[in-house]
């Protein structure tokens, strides 16, 4: 099984059996990073550039570790201290840094679809890394990853995804993998943070998370993004954090075998108490060791062996 | 044109030889260990691991590697390679391994393997076992023991058929026309 395109734009461009291909490799991955030495010489030899318009600091370290691991050179690009800074734009960016001989670029912008611009202009693969409110393919993957892990399946199962879904661009690509794994998917939030077109990808809705919290197999929490939300958005944190965070108090009534992911970082106190840190079945961190191995699968299935670009 | 060089009665009586070169070369199985190489080395390590357990307990313990993340050809793959994982479930370190495989050809899969081995600790010594050595060596690897040496053109195809991968045990010789391409690397998809 190969993946039909060669850039990994969006949850959206994928289908089950894909989504499934890169998980299965990511397990394999995911037993490399427990070795011993944990670095296979799979991709010696290729370069790939993290062109993060956007700060980041799991998300870039991620894949470059990924690419570490993988053996592939990772070449950093940071906005504040390019070109960009001057004028240039992003295609001139890219062009530029390509013509240094990068056989991928992660690139992460402000701008939804800019990795689909760059995908269709530059002859690198393209691995979205996060492109405004729209998608973070990998962040989905990582999450679906770890509940795989976690629960054998993500058929039938329930997931409630909870926060600011009109701003998230992990809720609509986390929305699109777990329908297309087979989970019913609600989500939860403010009125002003859920969007008005939600129902159309097959999710039911929720304002009131003590009525649905008992009733799911899953957690799944935003983080707030303070950055990209208004004043209006709701009135004061602690009103946020009193109907939407994961209290103690909420933690404590939660059914035994629920699990709670967390895309990070978590602003504690918000939509999360501290208590949750220290709660087993908490798989904030497990999500982060799991990012490494997903992204060391989309690496090597875009820049490994596959047969339409290099045979 | 395909000739049969082994039925199943055969391949059992080449394990046996494989089982008891190691054991006389050991003098003994204490320390050991079997590594596989996927596919098809790992269940004939299980079989050789059986013979030289002799219903010792606990049995001599058996480990799988999958070589894809190792190839030194990936770029030449034609089809996304399927990557199996590797399952080594003791520690190697300080263990005398036999890495085990079907058939010994180019000695790149094994120069593979060797090198992943490696990056699971440092172990005493590691031998190397094939059911068949074909020839056509393109590094300076060569087994300890072997159950069987064929002459081979470098464009034949040598097949091996096992119980536990393809329903049946056998060794089957395929020569193609030299104006034939071989296939790439080895024999056949590991």
């Amino acid at each position: 099984m190969k993946l039909r395109s060669r850039h990994l734009l969006g949850i959206e461009g994928l289908d089950r059996s894909e989504i499934l291909t890169i998980l299965d490799q990511a397990r394999t991955f995911r037993e490399v990073l427990d070795r011993p030495i944990p670095i296979v010489p799979a991709l010696r030899g290729r370069t790939v550039v993290n062109l993060f318009f956007e700060a980041s600091t799991r998300t870039s370290t991620s894949f470059g570790l990924a690419a570490s691991r993988l053996s592939c050179g990772c070449v950093n690009f940071s906005k504040a201290t390019s070109a960009v800074s001057k004028g240039e734009t992003l295609l001139d960016t890219a062009r530029n840094i390509e013509a240094m001989g990068v056989d991928g670029i992660i690139i992460r912008h402000q701008s939804p679809g800019a990795p689909h611009f760059l995908s269709r202009h530059v002859k690198a693969f393209v691995v979205n890394a996060g492109d405004g409110a729209h998608e973070h393919p990998t962040q989905a993957l990582l999450d679906a990853f770890t509940l795989r892990e976690k629960l054998g399946s993500l058929d039938g199962k329930r997931i409630l995804i909870v926060g600011d879904i009109a701003h998230s661009r992990v809720a609509r690509s986390n929305l699109l993998c777990f329908t297309k794994l087979g989970a019913e998917v609600a989500v939860c939030g403010p009125p002003t943070m859920i969007p008005p077109d939600v129902e159309e990808y097959g999710c039911e809705v929720f304002y009131r998370l003590d009525r649905i919290l008992n009733e799911v197999d899953v957690v799944n929490m935003l983080r707030v993004q303070q950055e990209r939300i208004t004043s209006s958005s709701f009135p004061t944190v602690r009103e946020y954090r009193a109907f939407y965070g994961l209290t103690a108090e909420r933690l404590r009534k939660l059914a035994p075998e629920v699990v709670v992911t967390h895309p990070g970082p978590v602003n504690w106190g918000v939509e999360m108490d501290f208590d949750v840190a220290d709660f087993s079945r908490a798989l904030v961190l497990p999500q982060v060791t799991n990012g490494v191995a997903v992204r060391m699968a989309v690496l090597f299935l875009l820049a490994g062996g596959e047969g339409e670009v290099r045979s | 044109m395909t000739r049969r060089l082994a039925d199943a009665k055969a391949v059992s009586v080449l394990v046996a030889r494989l089982a008891g070169q190691i054991s006389r070369h050991n003098r003994g199985v204490q320390d050991l260990a079997l590594v596989g190489i996927k596919r098809r080395g790992v269940p004939i390590a299980e079989r050789l691991a059986a013979r030289l357990s002799a219903g010792r307990q606990p049995g001599i313990p058996v480990g799988a590697i999958d070589i894809t993340l190792y190839r030194d050809d990936l770029q030449m793959v034609a089809e996304t390679p399927i990557v199996r994982g590797s399952e080594i479930g003791f520690d190697i370190n300080g263990r005398t391994l036999v890495l085990v495989d079907d058939v010994v050809f180019t000695g790149r899969t094994i120069r593979a393997a060797l090198s992943e081995l490696l990056d699971f600790g440092r172990p005493r010594a590691i031998q190397l076992a094939a059911l068949v050595d074909r020839g056509h060596r393109e590094l300076p690897i060569q087994p300890d023991f072997v159950a069987r040496v064929i002459k081979t053109r470098r464009s034949d195809l040598v097949d091996i058929f096992l119980k536990e991968t393809d329903g049946r045990d056998e060794i089957v010789l395929t020569k193609v026309g030299q104006s034939q391409k071989p296939r790439a690397k080895s024999q056949k998809p590991k």
